[in-house]
């Protein structure tokens, strides 16, 4: 399988800051990989770059083959992002915001149904209006609506965070089945339960560059450090 | 592209359905800076039936103004503008969607406050047709500008204060042609009326030409 990643000495300013200083990364197609870091690392701005939507410079910065350098924007379709912040619209009613993240993707009622159901949002959830949703409420909402687009690429900021059992559960689930069909992941966490995921890789980010490349806990063999 | 023109607009009134935000919030606040007029000038109710074409205007620039800073706040919130990019759509679509969300929302505003012109300060119409075409390209104007300048602030700090600052100076053309054909609709000038009009029509058409032009640079790294 080819490369999903491929950035080599990518630089990412923001506001004239390098949030990004010459990162090296290669994540194959398939492959599950777990960002860690301090903050301030630059584990998001790594994300909402491979996402296209950080301006960049680089010798090299190759997104599902699409090149970052000459065009940022033709990659999004293929990529799903969901971030510290959940990117929904306080006053939509949850049924309202599943219809929406369908249309917007040019899924079906009842792939919105499904991804519903995946998170336990069906029946007296879907007529809520989703500021008067709890946080927990609100990041399973904006998983369904990830799980919605389809993407190749999941990139997940802290995706765990103010879910409870059963929905890490099912976002583990998830994102293991992502990767049975293909997808590639990556996921950015100060947890350590994450591990539950069985990442195939984790990258440690240190002052904007990766720093440490190694397998996962359990997966074995050596660790490289940059 | 109309697509997606339309799936954003069809959000975004769904937003309002929900909310109800231009019925309960900015209807009332334009009804308000009308019966503000209305007591400052009661003394002199010649003066108010003259001036009634411009305080339609004032009123739904005002509006417009809260209508368009919503508009974006919603977007600004939680990162839904990103989440529109990843949906693949293009920064034009965007922005005329948001538009159109815009300018049905202003049209709301402008019944109101027209039947609050007639209730307040007695209006009549002599020309019905200059009336609605003026008030159809003038609110479209509106929308399309406060479109423009909402994508620009969209996420800035001072976003609150610098909206109003840009927005109504740019706006000042229309509030100048749609005054002066309402003027005449309203039979209290005998000016050109239809010329005035052809020049909100022209504005309009310049305000998409840049809508068109800018949509790119001010959406895409918003």
């Amino acid at each position: 399988m080819g490369a999903a990643v491929a950035f080599e000495g990518v630089v990412a300013l923001l506001d004239r800051f390098p949030a990004l200083a010459g990162v090296d990364l290669s994540v194959e197609s398939g492959e599950m990989v777990c960002l860690r870091g301090p903050n301030g690392a630059g584990k998001t701005t790594l994300l909402r770059t491979c996402a296209g939507l950080v301006p960049l410079r680089g010798a090299r910065a190759e997104v599902l083959g699409f090149d970052l350098i000459a065009d940022r924007r033709t990659v999004r379709r293929h990529v799903g992002l969901l971030g510290h912040r959940t990117p929904l619209y306080g006053d939509l009613r949850v049924d309202d915001q599943l219809r929406h993240c369908a249309a917007l993707h040019c899924a079906s009622d009842a792939e919105a149904s499904a991804a519903a159901e995946r998170f336990s949002l069906e029946g007296r959830l879907m007529g809520v209006a989703i500021r008067r949703l709890s946080e927990g409420q609100q990041r399973r909402v904006a998983l369904a609506c990830l799980t919605i687009a389809r993407p190749q690429l999941w990139l997940l900021d802290e995706p765990h965070a103010g879910l409870d059992r059963t929905s890490r559960d099912a976002l583990d689930e998830l994102l293991g089945d992502a990767v049975t069909a293909g997808a590639t992941v990556m996921f950015a966490t100060h947890e350590t339960d994450s591990a539950r995921l069985a990442a195939a890789r984790q990258v440690t980010l240190a002052g904007g560059r990766v720093s440490m490349s190694a397998p996962a806990p359990g997966a074995g063999s050596s660790a490289d450090v940059a | 592209m109309w697509r997606e023109v339309w799936l954003i607009c069809r959000k975004d009134l769904t937003v309002e359905r929900r909310a109800r935000v231009t019925l309960i919030q900015i209807v009332p606040t334009v009804l308000l800076i009308l019966v503000v007029f209305a007591f400052a000038f009661d003394a002199n109710p010649s003066l108010l039936g003259a001036g009634a074409g411009g305080l339609f205007w004032v009123a739904v620039l005002f509006g417009a103004v809260l209508g368009a800073k919503r508009s974006f706040d919603i977007e600004a919130e939680g990162g839904n503008l990103d989440a529109l990019r990843l949906g693949g759509l293009s920064p034009a679509a965007i922005l005329w969607g948001k538009a159109m969300a815009l300018a049905v929302q202003m049209a709301a505003v402008a019944v109101f406050t027209a039947a609050g012109l007639v209730v307040l300060f007695s209006v009549t119409v002599t020309d019905w047709p200059l009336l609605l075409t003026a008030a159809v390209c003038g609110t479209a104007a509106f929308a399309i500008c406060g479109c423009l300048y909402g994508a620009m602030t969209v996420g800035l700090r001072s976003a609150d204060t610098l909206l109003p600052l840009l927005l109504i100076p740019v706006a000042a053309p229309v509030l100048l042609a749609g005054t002066r054909a309402f003027d005449v609709a309203l039979g209290t000038s005998a000016d050109q009326g239809w010329s005035w009009t052809a020049l909100l029509a022209v504005v309009l058409i310049t305000y998409v030409a840049v809508g068109w032009a800018a949509a790119g640079p001010l959406l895409e790294d918003a």
